[in-house]
């Protein structure tokens, strides 16, 4: 197995960031900041990280681990097993 | 004068989305998994903007900002929660999963793949009924949408039948023609196209009413609640419900499911997730605040009537929102396009071909597929024309009953002992059940059977869990059959 270990924080990673999209900790509150209600700005930076933590899932490896597969060395750019690249798109 | 030249740009814009399908076409071979799947050789920006054009439909761009109106800018985290962060969770768990055995064992269709894996035509057939039942009311709703555009848009002038019956024959003429190559291409023209118009949109009314803190001052002081995060028609249930069912129901549905098999490669997919929840918060937080903006302007909005192209006719030109209109139904157009696609390989694979005429002629194929489409959407048409609910209802119900499928399949992708009769079980009864719930609204014979309980929880998401616990409990009850393969599903390290 090709599995690490430390692999596993991404699932209570992912739990939270999905969990916490939404603003819980800011229900009912009414303050707005720079011309929007402070909550949606909440959303703004979470999704941003979201972004930020997901290219890092990709680059770690931990993508193709949680499949089972070995990461490409240095390379995310392999058609996997040859089956699906046929050479574009001309007939 | 205004009216010939929004109509213009409408049809004008439809027939260049068109004329770049037939340019595909022309480059297209004459397979099914060409016609179906591009040849399973879509790159990263393709795919990405040919699933988010598909995503955004009538639902996202005219149902959105009339909730956030309505309701309140909360809207904007619930899609933003479930289309940035859920779905691209989902992408990865199941997508990925499904491209790496797909591509292996060169599956077209969801049906197909889960049929295949438990040698079992009746749950192939089961699946792809139960996805073309869901399918019809979100066509449905494409067509009141486009519809209800063009009433506003031309002041009636144009009436709701014309504008559906316009977008109906497009999408039938562009599948018919394009494929998915066709559709690929103008999904990405169109979400392209979008993404820019909807921020010109929004800096033009937003620069009208005097900047950001002016448009939201204007909102507060109309609804002070809009402030607050929650309250209303926003409880936790409804936020927690919407979210997980639809993000959920996203994965499932044809055409985007079907997406999980267009991939050229892994890299493709990985790009995509992790561009998806900046992609889709550029979308959503523009159109959805001009929405809830919307409630603090002197704009009235008739019944019926659809808040953007209202608001977008008081501050800037006719052209510009005849352009907004053309986009908006553009988008409809490519999520219909690729659903009638994505329901007529269902149609031709897992039903047509399984049941009725194993050895049909590809051509014979084609030409079942392109009936089925056009009978399929003049089917739609003629219900739209009833206009059962309002956009965000008639989607709701769709999309919780795709939701439904996917614990069943996560649990085929991932636990070797599923067993088929689980499947079975796990599919078909929460989905009869949700079926006599929302039919229970409609026919008069039977009482109507609510569809939240407790402060906007929706039955759908409980209905998720049981089809989840009937396929794990089935499945431990129950032996593998003789013709099921658990090697099917599993991933080969190279």
């Amino acid at each position: 197995m090709t599995r690490l270990r430390s692999d596993l924080v991404w699932i209570p990673t992912f739990a939270i960031l999905v969990a916490f999209a939404v603003p819980w900790p800011l229900w009912g509150v009414d303050r707005v900041v720079a011309g929007l209600p402070v909550w949606i700005w909440w959303h703004v930076a979470w999704l941003g990280l979201c972004a930020a933590l997901f290219a890092l899932f990709v680059r770690s490896g931990a993508w193709e681990r949680g499949m089972g597969r070995r990461p490409a060395a240095g390379s995310v750019d392999r058609t996997v097993n040859g089956a699906v690249d046929r050479g574009g798109d001309r007939p | 004068m205004t009216l010939g030249l929004s109509l213009g740009v409408v049809v004008g814009y439809l027939v260049v989305a068109l004329a770049l399908g037939l340019v595909a076409y022309r480059v297209s071979e004459t397979t099914a998994e060409d016609y179906y799947l591009a040849s399973r050789s879509i790159g990263t920006l393709v795919l990405l903007f040919t699933t988010f054009a598909t995503l955004l439909s009538a639902f996202t761009f005219f149902g959105g900002p009339n909730l956030a109106y309505a309701a309140g800018p909360e809207w904007l985290i619930v899609m933003g929660t479930l289309d940035g962060v859920l779905f691209a969770v989902l992408w990865y768990v199941i997508g990925y999963k499904q491209w790496l055995i797909g591509a292996r064992n060169s599956y077209v269709t969801l049906g197909e793949m889960l049929g295949d894996r438990f040698g079992s035509v009746g749950l192939r057939a089961l699946v792809a009924g139960v996805s073309l039942l869901w399918l019809f009311p979100y066509v449905m709703l494409q067509q009141m949408g486009a519809g209800e555009a063009l009433v506003g848009l031309t002041d009636g002038a144009v009436p709701y039948w014309g504008g559906a019956a316009l977008i109906t024959g497009f999408m039938i003429l562009y599948v018919a023609v394009a494929g998915l190559r066709g559709v690929a291409w103008t999904d990405t023209l169109q979400g392209l196209f979008m993404l820019s118009i909807v921020w010109v949109a929004a800096a033009w009314v937003v620069s009208a009413l005097g900047g950001v803190g002016a448009a939201t001052e204007g909102m507060l002081a109309a609804r002070p609640e809009f402030g607050s995060f929650g309250g209303g028609a926003y409880t936790p249930g409804f936020i927690v419900s919407s979210a997980v069912t639809i993000a959920f129901g996203v994965t499932m549905f044809p055409q985007i499911n079907q997406r999980f098999f267009v991939a050229k490669s892994a890299a493709t997919l990985k790009r995509s997730f992790a561009l998806w929840p900046v992609l889709v918060l550029l979308l959503f937080l523009p159109a959805f605040m001009l929405g809830a903006w919307a409630a603090g302007t002197p704009v009235t909005v008739p019944e019926d009537a659809n808040v953007l192209p209202v608001v977008l006719g008081e501050y800037t030109p006719a052209w510009f929102t005849a352009l907004v209109v053309a986009g908006a139904m553009a988008a409809m157009m490519s999520s219909s396009d690729s659903m009638l696609l994505s329901g007529s390989s269902y149609f031709t694979r897992d039903l047509y071909r399984p049941l009725v005429d194993a050895d049909a002629s590809e051509r014979r194929e084609a030409w079942i597929a392109r009936i089925g489409v056009a009978a399929f959407a003049t089917l739609a048409f003629v219900a739209s024309l009833f206009r059962p609910g309002t956009l965000i209802e008639v989607g709701d119900t769709a999309f919780s009953g795709f939701a439904l499928l996917a614990f069943p399949v996560i649990c085929a992708l991932y636990w070797p002992r599923t067993t088929r009769t689980g499947m079975v079980v796990g599919v078909a009864v929460p989905q009869a059940t949700y079926l006599l719930v929302v039919l229970s609204s409609v026919l008069p014979v039977v009482p109507t059977l609510p569809r939240t309980v407790l402060g906007g929880w929706d039955v759908a998401l409980g209905l998720m869990v049981l089809s989840g616990a009937l396929t794990l409990g089935v499945s431990l009850f129950t032996a593998p059959t003789e013709e099921s393969d658990a090697s099917r599903f599993a991933v080969v390290s190279d």
